[in-house]
């Protein structure tokens, strides 16, 4: 294969900052909020930019859906090694509802305009933890899925992928052109260093906006209300083994 | 208003979190029937057919629905769909339903809800976010509702007191593009993780993976599962299917028994619905102790077969 391989990358709030629900119960405070791209992004990006450097394919292309700072997430993946980005602007309202089936039809419709042979996304992201984005855009596409991948071999014109399932591990094969969902033991992303950080600032991002591929960005889910979870009492610290297993007794746990 | 639950199993049995996909199907109001697609299936068939609250079983059998592969089970969804018209499509929040929903949620132009844990109205469902962090209420406003179901969310339908008939639904031609090759399970005679009553997990604080051999003697004598954190994981303590947390496994048993976890938040995640939690850990300090019911501060190594000792008296 040397084809054209389609990442997408997620900005959303770094995964160590604690959130905070507003106080209107409207959802979670972003601003002034660090945000990073969404870790199973950067799982993506690595096996994309690990294919093109064992020669498999031929070209990276990040692509990101949101407002300016956007185009920050797809620097990160350029810096990782990601041969160009298009950023898809999404503003105002539009990101406020924008959700996985309107970005997967964004995702199909640059699959289709780059003839990409692989898009490769996330599992899920750590904001909405959907996971659904990849699912909906081979859907789109009438593509097949490799979703969970913790393996990802190419083979002429197939793709054999391992799979996170609950009990264990399967092995399934699928036609290119196809996508693909990272989880968590596909890879270990590399750190972006100093000098591809500086190489990344000279590489091109394009711009696009959702009308320009024929996206309506209508959605019909409409989050209600965000609410904090109600939170655990913490019980009584137990001096024994003895004292625990008692108490474990008591309770009719054991 | 009527459902389908696209049931999850081995063409032996049914998967457990059916059965909790099922209760919240029953929870909408309206029929409630339920789609077995396998290569061989009867057994299933017949099992479903018994359960509370399932009105129809709908059945189709054909060598390409092996391995339960989305580009194969969706067109027969599509071709359920559009012969029955249902308001409401679900299965459980498992790997086969996570792979598999929102493809069909696509195919029919909807967005779908994953992973609700609370049925506020036919439209109206509750979901986590940011890793159980915050909840969100969401109203789906889609002409057919596609969503996935917490199994620990909502209790499992009782296996006897049906009599569903049993109906054939045409097979769709299969798309062909995908091969399901094999599958490697992890053996245990013990619980499965996320239908145990009991759980007991381990994290960084056991520091091998032969440590865990401590772990496993308790939870023979607790009939109880065995869990770890992601940080046992990443160690390589331990293979990723027995995660707990908000890429793993979302587990809540009776009792849940965290040892050498500190308690991350995305651990806590994917087990703070336990009913009893207890924690063993040497760092009075360790965050799992804010959630724990019964704290033991102590060196898991000694605490840990003094407490298998302890239940076999």
């Amino acid at each position: 294969m040397s084809g054209r391989v389609l990442v997408g990358v997620k900005r959303v709030i770094d995964y160590a900052v604690k959130i905070r629900v507003k106080p209107d119960n409207s959802g979670v405070v972003t601003d002034g909020v660090k945000h990073s791209m969404n870790p199973f992004c950067e799982i993506a990006v690595e096996e994309a930019v690990k294919l093109k450097e064992k020669k498999l394919i031929k070209e990276v292309v990040a692509v990101s859906c949101g407002p300016q700072q956007s185009q920050e997430t797809i620097r990160t993946a350029l810096a990782m090694g990601a041969d160009r980005g298009i950023h898809v602007e999404v503003t105002g309202k539009d990101y406020d509802t924008l959700g996985p089936l309107q970005v997967s039809k964004i995702l199909a419709a640059l699959a289709k305009k780059e003839e990409a042979q692989l898009v490769i996304l996330g599992k899920q992201a750590i904001d909405d933890d959907c996971n659904q984005t990849g699912q909906m855009t081979a859907a789109l596409l009438d593509w097949p899925q490799g979703t969970f991948a913790s393996e990802v071999s190419l083979e002429n014109d197939k793709v054999k992928v391992v799979r996170e399932i609950d009990g264990g591990l399967e092995t399934i094969k699928i036609s290119t052109p196809a996508v693909l969902t990272a989880d968590l033991r596909l890879n270990t992303p590399r750190y972006a260093t100093l000098p591809n950080i500086m190489k990344a600032k000279k590489k091109k991002i394009a711009n696009v906006k959702p009308a320009d591929l024929g996206v309506d960005l209508t959605s019909r889910l409409e989050v209600l209300r965000v609410d904090e979870p109600p939170q655990r009492q913490a019980g009584m610290k137990v001096e024994t083994v003895d004292d625990l297993v008692v108490k474990l007794k008591d309770a009719g746990k054991v | 208003q009527s459902t389908l639950v696209v049931a999850e199993h081995t063409n032996e049995k049914l998967t457990p979190i059916t059965l909790n996909a099922i209760t919240a199907a029953s929870k909408l109001g309206g029929d409630v029937s339920c789609l077995v697609a396998g290569t061989n299936c009867a057994k299933v068939v017949e099992e479903i057919s018994k359960v509370k609250g399932v009105k129809k079983v709908l059945v189709a059998q054909h060598e390409a629905y092996k391995g339960a592969l989305p580009e194969e089970l969706t067109p027969l969804i599509l071709e359920t769909q559009k012969q029955f018209n249902f308001t409401h499509i679900c299965a459980g929040a498992s790997a086969f339903g996570k792979n598999l929903l929102p493809r069909v949620a696509a195919k029919l132009d909807v967005a779908p809800v994953s992973d609700i844990i609370e049925i506020k109205s036919p439209d109206t469902f509750v979901r986590t976010i940011y890793a159980g962090n915050a909840l969100s209420t969401v109203k789906c406003n889609e002409p057919v509702k596609v969503f996935t179901v917490r199994g620990t969310a909502f209790e499992a339908a009782a296996v006897e007191g049906g009599s569903a008939a049993s109906e054939d639904v045409a097979p769709a031609a299969p798309a062909g593009v995908s091969e399901w090759l094999e599958q490697s399970l992890t053996k245990s005679d013990r619980p499965e993780l996320t239908s145990a009553k009991v759980v007991v997990s381990g994290g960084r604080g056991l520091k091998s993976g032969d440590n865990f051999k401590l772990l496993y003697d308790l939870a023979d004598k607790l009939n109880a599962a065995v869990g770890a954190s992601r940080a046992a994981v990443d160690a390589g303590f331990v293979p990723n299917d027995m995660q707990v947390g908000q890429t793993g496994k979302i587990v809540a048993p009776e009792l849940y028994i965290a040892v050498g976890i500190s308690g991350a938040i995305q651990h806590l995640a994917g087990m703070k619905d336990s009913k009893t939690i207890v924690a063993i850990n040497k760092d009075p300090e360790a965050p799992i102790f804010q959630v724990a019911d019964y704290g033991l501060v102590a060196d898991l190594f000694k605490a840990v077969p003094e407490m298998t000792e302890a239940l076999s008296k």
